[in-house]
């Protein structure tokens, strides 16, 4: 409840003070979470299109991606932002993962290197965002140095922000435990493949920046 | 062989956010792990994460990085009050911070009661 109203009247503040412009929508989180899938997920449901290329090899968006304008509508009300997908923020990049994952030695290496500047990108882009998406996988353990490292920026700068536990269809999937990792924040959980409980996101998402 | 670098809190309390990162970073790519004690504001993180990612090279992949905080162990009550008010007397001074070079350390885990590093030459030796 404390949470609620300080929410509240961080938003409050911001808009006080800050003069009314687009958006910055920002999906941030680590490398393989989904972020791009959400982004693509959003983008179809209301612009008919794709925003960029998914895979299963971790650090496939390698820099950052912008798509003006996205208007999103839910019970009367009317939300337009830029949406920016980032980069999977890591602490380290080893191209032999790559390999593993198929791939020749010297298209690992080079992907190691983009992602490399993907992730300074992505720390830059931070200072830039008006409301963040945390995009983690569900599968996964939420409690990483990482995940604290960038939810601690966010609240730093007083960036509302909204935690997104993904890949909720798969069985490995504990959205539960992303609820408990971050009691503080709104956690929802999403299939954002599939479009499982999309709405409840869209309605989390006006809650923070509408 | 590795070796561990133990980092007083002085050593970094008068050094601007650039310096401090500097420093660790310089030392990890000593291939040493720094344990810091205390913990660097948020905003010095990132900022380590993305100078560890400038230095990348062949011989450098990035590091593991755990911060270890007592004020985030889930308590209450009195416990609750006790850590804050160290918390508000020590500030960055709690807690330790540990940097890996991630060519040594292949990852940190961190559960309330301890911290493990598992590095390359371990992981070597199971396999054995």
């Amino acid at each position: 409840m404390i949470n609620i109203i300080k929410t509240f009247i961080n938003k409050v503040l911001r808009n006080l003070f800050k003069k009314k412009k687009n958006i910055k929508l920002g999906l941030y989180g680590p490398p393989n979470g989904g972020k791009t899938t959400l982004a693509n997920r959003i983008c179809k449901d209301w612009l008919g299109e794709d925003m960029g290329s998914v895979s299963n090899i971790a650090h496939e968006t390698r820099e950052i991606q912008i798509k003006e304008q996205i208007s999103i509508k839910s019970k009367g009300k009317e939300l337009t932002f830029n949406l920016v997908d980032t980069p999977g923020i890591a602490t380290k990049i080893d191209y032999e993962e790559f390999i593993k994952a198929g791939m020749k030695e010297k298209q690992a290496k080079q992907r190691a290197k983009e992602a490399t500047k993907g992730v300074i990108d992505a720390i830059k882009w931070l200072d830039e965002m008006d409301v963040v998406i945390i995009v983690l996988d569900a599968t996964k353990d939420p409690y990483t140095q990482v995940n604290i490292t960038i939810i601690g920026n966010l609240q730093a700068r007083n960036i509302p922000v909204l935690i997104v536990a993904n890949k909720s269809d798969l069985k490995k999937a504990d959205i539960k435990k992303v609820q408990a990792a971050y009691p503080q924040y709104n956690v929802i959980g999403i299939s954002a493949k599939y479009g499982n409980n999309i709405d409840k996101f869209y309605e989390g998402l006006f809650a923070i920046a509408g | 062989m590795v070796t561990l670098q133990f980092v007083p809190y002085h050593e970094i309390e008068d050094l601007g956010s650039a310096r401090r990162v500097k420093k660790l970073i310089d030392i990890v790519k000593e291939n040493k792990i720094v344990l810091l004690q205390g913990k660097l504001k948020k905003e010095e993180e990132a900022d380590l994460i993305s100078i560890a990612m400038e230095e990348f090279g062949d011989k450098f992949k990035g590091i593991e990085l755990a911060v270890i905080n007592p004020s985030d162990k889930n308590v209450a009550g009195i416990k609750k009050i006790r850590n804050n008010f160290f918390g508000f007397l020590l500030g960055d001074r709690q807690g330790l911070t540990v940097v890996g070079p991630a060519n040594i350390v292949t990852e940190i885990k961190k559960d309330p009661n301890k911290i493990e590093l598992l590095t390359k030459e371990i992981k070597n030796k199971k396999k054995k």
